[in-house]
This record gives structure tokens, sequence and C-alpha cells, in this order.
């Protein structure tokens, strides 16, 4: 990324942005938290990150009307990164305590509970998906990889998981009981279930290649 | 596969880094913001920094120095030792820490993790359990206060009921073990997480590599906490992983430095 591009991450009350903030300018970005809905339009890119619950997300986004805005960004063409709960949030719908929740609509499927407790090899799986593991690329998502080898480990806390209806979006899975989807790219959208701003160089790498709009 | 974590622990005290054996006895052993780039450059999973000042300048101290260290370190920080409250929580979260420890204030007010749950999200709910064998060998009990005060209550009632209440993880410190580095209590350690759906780390014993291995191992632990086998030596971490990987452990070789 070129210098004095500014990076604009969403604060909605949800979650601890610092981290993402941190790690942007660790690499030399100029990084603005934005919450209203005409300073997140002007970003040269944006990043939505959160952590907590689809449907308090889904609360606070509407009560700072960023549901729209947040669409239309992504229709913009700029760089657009989703980390945890701002990947999960792009899909249709969430569920939570069986009631499913309307989510931003950007990306067609839904969100739901990691349900499997044992692992292949019969160990029992904890819950939430906490601690680093290991994430397999697929070719869409090689070039926002570039310079990280498959199967590196990356830092995941997650209870809920995403499926997508189009295979094709799918950049990356994971393994934790079963194969499920874990990152996803379309154009100017890349969205990840794990943290890359707590996943040490590996992470760095990745928002490097991400956020870089050259 | 999901990889099993190792985590040192800096116990923090006016802004540096004491171990303590048993929990009295401190010897000094650095600057904790320097300690904790290091061990992020040397490949540990997570850190915990456990305050054990007394008052609440002190705390002060420790808020600058969880600030610092989250400006230079890029993996998960926890923070404990003396949080009572929500707003605790809101202060250490806001000075970078990504998951709170709560220990005494949890257990006399139970409250507390159900809505840091809800408010700052599961996982960020870290609940400390200190056990003590009972004199009976019946099992173990809670202890709290930094190891005052036993309550006679059950560690695996206790244990079950914090998952109940919504914490996002379990950090258990055998308090028999604890600066004995005997190795850790392995039945606490099974016990708790076979009873429990959510990941437990296990702390008190670790004295050395063959420890690590046991507590990851029969012991069942999905993260393993130590301190003063990690604070000598500049590639104490990356040791401990390479000889837990050769025994067939997953674990998350170093990443390359920038």
């Amino acid at each position: 990324m070129k210098s004095g591009v500014r990076v604009a991450v969403v604060d909605y009350g949800m979650g601890n942005l610092l981290s993402v903030r941190h790690a942007l300018q660790r690499m030399g970005k100029e990084v603005r938290i934005v919450s209203d809905p005409g300073e997140l339009l002007d970003a040269d890119s944006l990043v939505l990150p959160g952590v907590g619950a689809f449907r308090d997300a889904m609360g606070e986004l509407t009560a700072r009307e960023l549901v729209q805005p947040i669409r239309d960004y992504v229709s913009s063409g700029r760089p657009f990164l989703g980390i945890c709960l701002g990947l999960q949030l792009l899909f249709e719908q969430g569920e939570e305590g069986g009631q499913s929740v309307e989510g931003l609509g950007i990306l067609e499927g839904d969100v739901v509970r990691i349900e499997v407790r044992k692992d292949v090899d019969g160990r029992r799986l904890k819950i939430p998906h906490m601690g680093w593991n290991q994430v397999r690329f697929r070719d869409s998502g090689r070039e926002k990889f570039h310079g990280i080898p498959d199967e590196s480990h990356f830092y995941f806390v997650h209870s809920y998981r995403i499926r997508p209806k189009d295979e094709s979006v799918v950049a990356a899975t994971v393994c934790y009981g079963t194969e499920f989807p874990v990152a996803v790219s379309r154009e100017n959208l890349f969205a990840v279930q794990f943290h890359p701003e707590k996943s040490q160089e590996f992470g760095r790498r990745l928002l490097e290649n991400v956020l870089s709009t050259d | 596969m999901l990889s099993k974590r190792i985590i040192p622990c800096l116990d923090v005290h006016e802004g540096r880094v004491v171990k303590g054996v048993q929990f009295e006895n401190l010897s000094d052993a650095g600057d904790p913001v320097e300690i904790a780039a290091h061990y992020d450059q040397g490949g540990a999973d997570e850190l915990v920094f456990l305050d054990i000042s007394a008052s609440h300048e002190e705390r002060d101290t420790l808020l600058d120095t969880v600030r610092q260290t989250a400006l230079r370190i890029a993996m998960p920080l926890a923070v404990g030792g003396g949080v009572r409250n929500l707003d605790d929580f809101t202060r250490l979260l806001r000075a970078g820490a990504d998951k709170i420890c709560v220990n005494t204030a949890a257990f006399r007010t139970p409250g507390i993790i159900s809505e840091a749950s809800h408010r700052f999200g599961q996982q960020c709910v870290v609940i400390a359990i200190d056990a003590r064998s009972k004199s009976d060998n019946s099992g173990w009990e809670v202890v709290i206060r930094g190891g005052r005060e036993p309550t006679g209550v059950d560690v695996l009632e206790w244990a079950k009921e914090v998952e109940r209440l919504g914490a996002g993880e379990i950090l258990l410190t055998s308090m028999d073990r604890d600066g004995t580095r005997m190795g850790y209590d392995l039945e606490l350690t099974r016990s708790v997480s076979q009873a429990l759906s959510i990941p437990i780390i296990a702390s008190g014993g670790a004295g050395n590599l063959d420890h690590l291995f046991e507590v990851l191992s029969s012991g069942e632990a999905d993260a393993a906490l130590a301190a003063s086998i990690f604070h000598f030596g500049d590639h104490a971490v990356r040791a401990a992983k390479e000889f837990l990987a050769a025994q067939g452990i997953a674990i998350r070789p170093v990443p390359p430095l920038p």
C-alpha cells in the first residue's frame, strides 16, 4: 500500500478494535476508526472486525445506520477485509438460540453453530474453537495468501461457522472435527474467520496482501 | 489440526516481572514489555500477565504495561490479578488486553461471568481457579484470594458452573504443585478437562519439558502455562515446541521473523 493511504476500521461497539489498529500501525498504515456512514464510504480500504453475538452486531450496525453504507462500500470495488464476526455478518442469515437473524446479505449462505464434538480420531473437541489451527488455501485465495506456506497456523476463537452457498467464494478451509470454510474471496472482498492481527508474521503478511491498493 | 498452546506467564509487580514460589519469595526477572516482545518473536502462542500488586496505584502501572505491550505483540494477551468488576474488564480491554482472567471476584459474585461474557464476548472471559487437594484426598477444593482462603467448594462443581455461566476457558492452577517444579497435577487437569467442553489451560508445577508433554497428552490440557522454565534462555519456547512436536503433540512451529 502507498503511504498516506488510510485504512478505516469500523467501530460499531462489538469488541476490541485495538489489536487490529495496532497491527496496521506496526505495518506503517494510517488508521482511522470510523463509526459514521460518511466516513466509512470515504475510506481507501475498510476493515470490519468484531467479536461476539451476531444478533447484537446486526442491532448495532442497524442503529448506527451502517448496514447500507457497508454494502455500498463493498460495491465500490475498494479493498474490504472482514475479520471473525466481520466475516459472518456478510452472509444472509445467522442463528442464535435456534432463531435466525438477518445478516448483511452480501454473500449467499448462513452461519451456524459448530456442532461436531469429536475429531476424526475420536478425541473430544472443545467449543469455542480456540487457538492456532492450520489453514488450507484454495486457488481463489492464493493471491491473498502470497508468501505464506499452505497449512500455516492462524489464531482462531469462534463457536459459529459460515456455510457459503457458492463454493467458488471459499478461499481457505480449516479442519476441526470436519473441514469447513474460514476465508472467502470475491473481487475486492476478502474475509477470514481467524484473527490475522493476532497471528504474528503470517497474519501480518496476509493483512499486507489484502489491504494493498497498488 | 488445532495446536496445543504454549503460554508463558509473567507475574507482574510494580511494572516488573517476578516469579513467586508458591506465591511468595519473589525474584526480579525483568521488564514485562521487553519480555513480551521477546516471546512474541520467539513463537509463544499466547501470553498471560498476572498482576500481583496489592494497591490501586500499582494497578494503574499495570494498565500502562498492558498498553505498551499491546503495541508490540501480535498474539493474544490475557491479563489477570485483582480484577473485581466489569469496570476492570473495560479498563484492561481498552488498554489492549484480549482476555481477562478473573478468580476471587468470580467466585464471590458469579454473575460477573455471565455479564462479562454477554457484554464483551465469551472469548475474553477466562476464569482462573486455584485448586488444592482436599485433606481426605476426595478431590480438590477451590482456594481464593491468591491461595489464602480455602472455600470448601469442589473444583469440578465450580468449573461446571463457570462453564454454564458463559466462561470462554479455564486457567486451572494446582496449588499443591505451584512453584514446586515437580510437574503439573495431571489427575486434576484431566478431571476438569473431561468434565467440561471449554478449553483448559493447565498451570502450576512445570519444571521441565517432559512436564509439558505429560499435561498436554495424558493430562488432556488444551494449553500449558509456565513461568520459570521459559524465563531463562533465549530459545526456551522454540526448544519446548521442537521437543513436543517430536513427541507427536500438535504444536505450531515458531514462525519466521519479518
